[in-house]
């Protein structure tokens, strides 16, 4: 498989990214990993006319602590989460999921910025930007502005991304006190989430479980009034709407989805004890 | 576009489209063709090269991508007729029936040990996650990737 033809430009700076995109508009897609978008190009499901690329904007790849919060690149690689030491002890939530990403070629490609922009309700990373209430940083003609996770992801494959920004780093605040964990059930190591739970306190987010990733408001409120971690995830299906597909039906999704919260609850709680 | 790429310790420069696939650039511009294309999917790892020195599945990056980088194939890791340690390794476990996913098998165990030198069974297994196998069971694979670390570490004491 071959992607239809495109123009290749390679931005040497978010600032000639961000013209390219000016330049280009509706026509272009950003390449960061490449992980979400070249299949998708092989597949022909997008034909953008020209690509530009931001593989060279090393500018873009770090894990900083900065007080009470870690700021990571956009387009810092899964493989760098997972091996961050910092994130190991402030965020261990991001660092062990990122672990958990594909398979360790993907691993060495895929960015958490392209992964998050990509949208898709089936990865992994854009629940756990949700139950880390993560800040999301978008650059544009007009300068940077902070979008909380809760509001970027807005549909299937859909954000609240301008089509004139581009995303350039992600904060989170340090919870290493918290209980946390990530489950995730798969077929195959290297397949999408059936479904996947990630959990960060008293957050709780989905992945797979509806056109958008999502939290578990009910479950959440649930643990809000005490509600036992066991108690809490007979709440996890509530206004979700998984997809429906012969691998797995909506019905079992959601059967899954509370067996994973509840096992995501217990193991949060056995870490913050 | 023209690409400037180092394969195998050569650099190479090649008009290509700027749509060619990284594995389509090494089998077809270059006539590497041990670098083998399977799923075509980024699902089965046996088109696994090193880009820059870490495995890559080469059907999902674009030769574009490794412009000005050091990519290495199957065919660049013997030294002349001398086998890379991990050739031997899976020459001496057999860890291979059919062949067609060892390159990329090979290529990916390279990368696993240089990254984790010392790494228990469990952790080559989860470390082979992305490179699919339909013969062995992968018992010897495992085998052939514990048996090259452990030659790597008593080389190094």
């Amino acid at each position: 498989m071959i992607p239809a033809a495109f123009t290749y430009k390679k931005a040497g700076s978010v600032e000639e990214a961000l013209s390219l995109l000016a330049e280009h508009g509706d026509d272009a897609k950003l390449l960061a990993g490449g992980h979400s978008l070249l299949p998708l190009m092989k597949l022909r499901l997008a034909v953008p006319e020209v690509l530009i690329d931001l593989g060279g904007l090393h500018e873009l790849s770090y894990v900083r602590e900065d007080g009470d919060e870690i700021r990571i690149g956009a387009l810092t690689r899964h493989h760098d989460l997972e091996h961050s030491e910092l994130l190991a002890r402030e965020v261990p939530l991001l660092a062990h999921a990122a672990g958990t990403i594909g398979d360790p070629q993907v691993r060495h490609r895929g960015t958490i910025g392209g992964s998050l922009v990509h949208g898709d309700p089936a990865s992994d990373l854009p629940a756990v930007a949700l139950a880390l209430d993560a800040v999301l940083v978008a650059q544009g003609p007009s300068g940077r502005r902070e979008i909380p996770a809760t509001e970027f992801f807005t549909d299937f494959f859909e954000t609240a991304l301008g089509e004139d920004e581009l995303l350039v780093e992600i904060r989170v605040a340090k919870n290493p006190a918290q209980g946390w964990d990530f489950q995730k059930f798969t077929k195959r190591a290297i397949d999408w989430a059936v479904v996947g739970v990630a959990v960060a306190g008293d957050r709780v987010a989905l992945v797979n479980m509806g056109p958008a990733p999502m939290r578990a408001r009910g479950v959440e409120e649930a643990l809000a009034s005490g509600a036992s971690p066991a108690e809490a995830a007979e709440r996890a299906a509530e206004d979700t709407s998984p997809p429906d597909q012969a691998s797995a039906t909506a019905d079992y999704r959601k059967h899954l989805a509370k067996v994973l919260v509840r096992r995501a609850l217990e193991a949060a709680a056995a870490r913050r004890a | 576009m023209q690409v400037s790429i180092n394969v195998n310790g050569e650099q190479r420069s090649h008009e290509v489209e700027d749509r060619t696939l990284l594995v389509q650039y090494l089998r077809d511009d270059c006539g590497l063709t041990g670098t083998n294309i399977g799923c075509d999917t980024t699902s089965c790892g046996a088109c696994t090269v090193l880009l820059d020195g870490e495995s890559v599945k080469s059907c999902t990056v674009l030769a574009a991508q490794a412009d000005g980088h050091q990519v290495t194939t199957i065919e660049g890791l013997a030294d002349g007729d001398e086998l890379h340690p991990m050739q031997r390794a899976f020459q001496r476990k057999h860890g291979l029936q059919c062949g067609f996913c060892t390159p990329g098998m090979v290529m990916a165990s390279v990368s696993l040990i240089e990254e984790n030198p010392n790494p228990t069974e469990a952790e080559v297994r989860a470390g082979l996650e992305g490179n699919l196998c339909r013969c062995t069971g992968y018992h010897n694979i495992v085998e052939a990737v514990l048996s090259a670390a452990e030659e790597k570490q008593g080389a190094a004491e």
